[in-house]
């Protein structure tokens, strides 16, 4: 097994720190439907951390868990170390986690670059008059702030429509733009929704690759919902499989998938 | 004999010697590409010489800042043991840094030899071998993989340095060098090496090479095209001359870098004159940049402007009303009295007027809306463009012309003087070119662009350079009686003759089929047999539109090139087409009598176009063998197999059932005997 505080070195060559977040024992209900049954995992610093399982699952209300916005009934999440109270959406930003959402949650009528720039608002520290006057701190901060975005916008090969209003974008962009966004909040911690989902396979090549090169470049650590089995296999470091809300399997896509849980859960077995 | 002949033993107009200035031949030293840098970097030091847009600005290199940075790439290539002689391969899309790197080659005494940045390894591996390319400085991990994949086929590949270090941290950095550190070796051993780097300039001359050019190669392979400093700078200085070029000029650098016109109009005229080169963000935003940019001095393949003018017209159909209502008719007036503006020829007073309310109303945001609102030369080369698309954008006062050229003449045999511009020629010599038609009707040049030589292919260079200096351009054409234009009609080795004797030359057809916005590409078969016929590709983006406009579904390519009524509005222009050609006597066999559309787009990839999107005539008669013999047969379909190459190099292949046409001919009474 892993160490618990070293982190350890990946087949390609990359080093891997120690824990940034740890779910210990979370328990998470909707009235009488438990939705997560006693789970616990972690997440190391610098690694591409997947969570994979059948419809229904579980999965989206992990991320949940992890991103603050549900609070767990039982268990805890520490992250950096501190055990973490309840928080509000704009406290968890803030802390530096960042995510996309699998539905696409952007503004529909604002331009892609106007979009991204959302993404800095936790960066942005002078008030609503300086920004509306339009100068001194105010008009540095934006072009920090514009200089940030501008890198993004060329590392995720979206100079091309950087004036177009989202809502005249296709699908497989709008999710690029969304990835953006969350990039653009610098974040140290990325969670990202069903990437993938509804993708072609060229659109899925494109998007794994940036994932790739987002965790490569600017060393974030991504954990990451999908769907698609094969591209979580090739994408990340550690796996884990959740199956009617309980966890079945943890480990390296080779561990994982040599898991006969797993393997059950995925092409299916009678259910006594 | 051929119908041609008679109209070639015309005299020549001849360029008067007294309109070109003198230059002594190494006056003032400027007999390399690093010395004209050098005045420049002193003449303009603080004008702006290359501008790139990055990170959404546009950033600009004045000329004294260039040579800084082009003399610290210099010596770190020198460090790194680039010798004189050696081969330096350039791969990547239009980037001042990729500029630079050419120049900085050439102060090693290096030659560069800029590569198609969007080959496959494969292609690549044949002109690294060739060359024998020691060093590549590639603009992106796609290129840095292209070249890593197939390295164990390049015994001498040494070193390779990159641009964008984007997705490489993980590579082996063996062989790899990051292009800010080689400058940045450069600048620090700047004190050891500036007199190795200094004597290596001091040794160019006129006669040494500048660079490489590989030909796209519409048959085999590729060729080298080796060009002296003399082809460079002299030709760039008379075409510079030629279309009253300044310093304060601007272009766009979109156009492959391994094409001569890049070379010469980016680095040759650019050098020459002291304008500035601008290269866009990305090739998406090209529009968007040319629009920013406004460049005065613009070159585009036909292509380009056709997709241009499409795009206009798809919107202008979405337009209000009244505003298309006010366009049809402004542009009306233009087409009628634009082009004569334009010639400086005498236009009434009130069609005047109507012009000027009409460049306030339509015209002139029109150009800005294109980027053409500061064009003062523009040039169309490479393929013929449709008269219609041509006297479009010339009557909205944008000064359009034509020329022709080949990478053997660094680009300049014939040109269009201002105010005798026309869309079926190409134009009158240019300076210091001589042009002569040999018996069987083909073009020959001689001029001080001429290439020195085949690179390690004698036998090429002697069939194409006899041994007083005449080139073979390989085109039959011939020229005007009255103006001395030169006109061209197709390649010498397609021109062939129909079973009766009658002409055959497809690209004269092709060319007419092409000019309809719903055709893309043609390609016409008939030599040697009793009738034409021709394969056609349907123009995606007009098709998809008028799909889209008359509720039409579709759910792929294929599906809607085969679609009953787009096959009708296809057959009405291949008869349209042969009304027109009917009207020549020359090439009335031409008449395309059954044609089918494509199920696939033909593509460079698949080797069916060259680079530069020329047909591949043969590949593209032994792949569709079976197409050919159905259009011949009598059949009325054909169920064909077709292997395609995807991006990535993996393979695949498309099965369809292809309808056969057969297209109305006139019946033509005035055809040329066979003698």
């Amino acid at each position: 097994m892993l160490d618990q505080t070293e982190g350890y070195t990946t087949a390609d060559g990359r080093k891997i720190g120690p824990v940034v977040m740890e779910m210990k024992n979370i328990t998470l209900r909707f009235g009488g439907v438990e939705a997560i049954k006693d789970i616990s995992f972690d997440i190391r610093e610098g690694e591409i951390r997947a969570i994979i399982g059948p419809n229904g699952a579980g999965k989206s209300s992990m991320l949940n868990v992890i991103s603050g916005f549900y609070v767990p009934q039982e268990g805890q999440v520490f992250y950096q170390g501190q055990p973490r109270p309840p928080m509000k959406p704009y406290q968890v930003a803030r802390q530096g986690i960042a995510r996309t959402f699998q539905n696409i949650a952007l503004f529909e009528g604002m331009t892609v670059l106007d979009n991204v720039m959302t993404g800095r608002l936790t960066h942005m520290h002078t008030g609503l008059f300086w920004q509306s006057m339009w100068k001194g701190k105010a008009e540095a901060e934006e072009t920090v702030n514009r200089e940030v975005a501008e890198k993004i916008i060329d590392f995720l090969e979206i100079q091309a429509i950087r004036k177009t209003p989202v809502s005249r974008l296709p699908y497989g962009l709008k999710k690029r733009v969304e990835l953006a966004r969350a990039l653009a909040a610098e974040p140290s911690l990325l969670l990202l929704d069903e990437p993938m989902a509804g993708m072609n396979v060229e659109e899925k090549e494109d998007m794994s690759r940036f994932i790739l090169d987002v965790n490569d470049e600017f060393g974030t650590t991504i954990a990451l919902i999908e769907h698609d089995m094969g591209v979580v296999m090739d994408l990340s470091d550690r796996v884990v499989v959740m199956d009617y809300g309980k966890k079945i399997g943890d480990g390296t896509p080779d561990e994982v998938r040599g898991n006969q849980a797993v393997i059950d859960a995925y092409l299916g077995v009678a259910h006594d | 004999m051929s119908c041609v002949e008679g109209l070639l033993r015309q005299p020549l107009r001849v360029w008067e010697e007294n309109t070109l200035t003198k230059t002594l031949e190494g006056a003032d030293g400027l007999t390399s590409i690093p010395a004209l840098l050098h005045r420049n970097a002193t003449k303009f030091a603080d004008a702006p010489a290359y501008r790139e847009k990055e990170f959404g600005i546009w950033q600009s290199w004045s000329w004294s800042e260039a040579l800084e940075e082009i003399e610290a790439l210099a010596l770190g290539m020198i460090d790194l043991g680039v010798a004189e002689g050696d081969f330096v391969a350039v791969i990547g899309r239009n980037r001042p840094r990729l500029y630079w790197a050419m120049m900085s080659a050439q102060m090693c005494g290096a030659i560069p030899v800029p590569l198609y940045n969007d080959a496959a390894a494969e292609e690549m591996t044949y002109t690294l071998g060739h060359c024998g390319a020691k060093y590549v400085i590639a603009g992106d991990q796609e290129q840095v993989d292209k070249v890593m994949e197939i390295q164990e086929h390049l015994p001498q590949f040494e070193e390779m340095i990159y641009l964008d270090a984007r997705g490489l941290r993980k590579y082996d950095h063996d062989k790899l060098r990051s292009y800010a550190q080689v400058q940045e070796t450069g600048r620090a051993r700047r004190d050891d090496l500036i007199a190795d780097m200094k004597a290596r300039i001091a040794k160019l001359d006129y006669d040494s090479t500048a660079v490489m050019l590989y030909t796209s190669g519409t048959t085999g392979n590729p060729k080298g095209v080796v060009l002296s400093n003399r082809n460079v700078i002299e030709t760039s200085r008379t075409s510079s001359e030629f279309d009253h070029l300044r310093q304060s000029d601007d272009i766009l650098a979109y156009l492959p870098m391994a094409w001569v016109g890049d070379f010469i109009f980016s680095v040759g005229q650019a050098l020459w004159t002291g304008y500035c080169t601008n290269c866009p963000e990305s090739p998406e935003t090209m529009m968007t940049d040319l629009r920013e940019i406004g460049p005065t001095y613009y070159f585009a393949p036909p292509r380009v402007f056709e997709t241009q003018l499409t795009n206009v017209m798809i919107r202008m159909e979405d337009a209000s009303k009244l505003k298309k209502r006010m366009f049809d008719h402004f542009m009306a007036h233009a087409r009628k009295v634009g082009p004569a503006l334009l010639d400086g020829k005498p236009v009434g007073f009130m069609d005047r007027m109507k012009y000027k309310l009409g460049d306030l109303l339509v015209y002139a945001p029109l150009k800005n809306t294109l980027g053409f609102t500061r064009v003062r030369v523009g040039y169309t080369a490479g393929e013929a463009i449709g008269p219609e698309i041509f006297d479009f954008y010339r009557s909205l006062g944008i000064n359009l012309k034509q020329l022709y050229g080949q990478t053997e003449a660094t680009v300049y045999i014939t040109a269009q003087p201002d105010g005798e511009v026309r869309s079926d020629t190409v134009g009158v010599v240019c300076p210091g070119v001589e042009l002569k038609i040999n018996d069987t009707g083909e073009v020959y040049y001689r001029s001080p662009g001429v290439f020195v030589e085949y690179y390690k292919n004698p036998e090429s260079t002697a069939d194409t350079k006899d041994a007083e200096g005449w080139v073979a351009t390989g085109d039959a054409g011939f020229i005007e009686p009255d103006t001395g234009h030169l006109r061209i009609i197709d390649r010498a080795k397609d021109v062939g003759k129909m079973a009766d004797g009658s002409l055959f030359a497809p690209k004269y057809v092709e060319n007419k089929l092409k000019f309809y916005p719903n055709i893309l590409e043609a390609v016409v078969f008939g030599n040697g047999r009793d009738e034409c016929t021709a394969f056609i590709n349907i123009d995606l983006t007009a098709v998809s539109n008028w799909a889209e406009r008359n509720n039409i579904a579709y759910a792929s390519y294929q599906e809607l090139a085969g679609h009953p009524q787009v096959l009708a509005t296809i057959q009405s222009h291949v008869e349209e087409t042969n009304r027109s050609v009917a009207e020549d006597e020359m090439l009335s066999g031409c008449q395309v009598h059954r044609f089918v559309v494509l199920h696939k787009e033909l593509d460079a990839d698949d080797g069916e176009l060259t680079r530069t999107r020329k047909v591949r005539r043969k590949k593209i008669e032994e792949k569709f063998h079976d197409i050919i013999t159905a259009l011949y047969d009598g059949s009325t379909q054909i169920s064909t197999v077709t292997e395609v190459t995807y991006e990535d190099g993996r393979k695949g292949a498309i099965k369809a059932t292809l309808e056969i046409r057969t297209a109305a001919v006139e019946k033509v009474t005035t055809r040329m005997a066979a003698e």
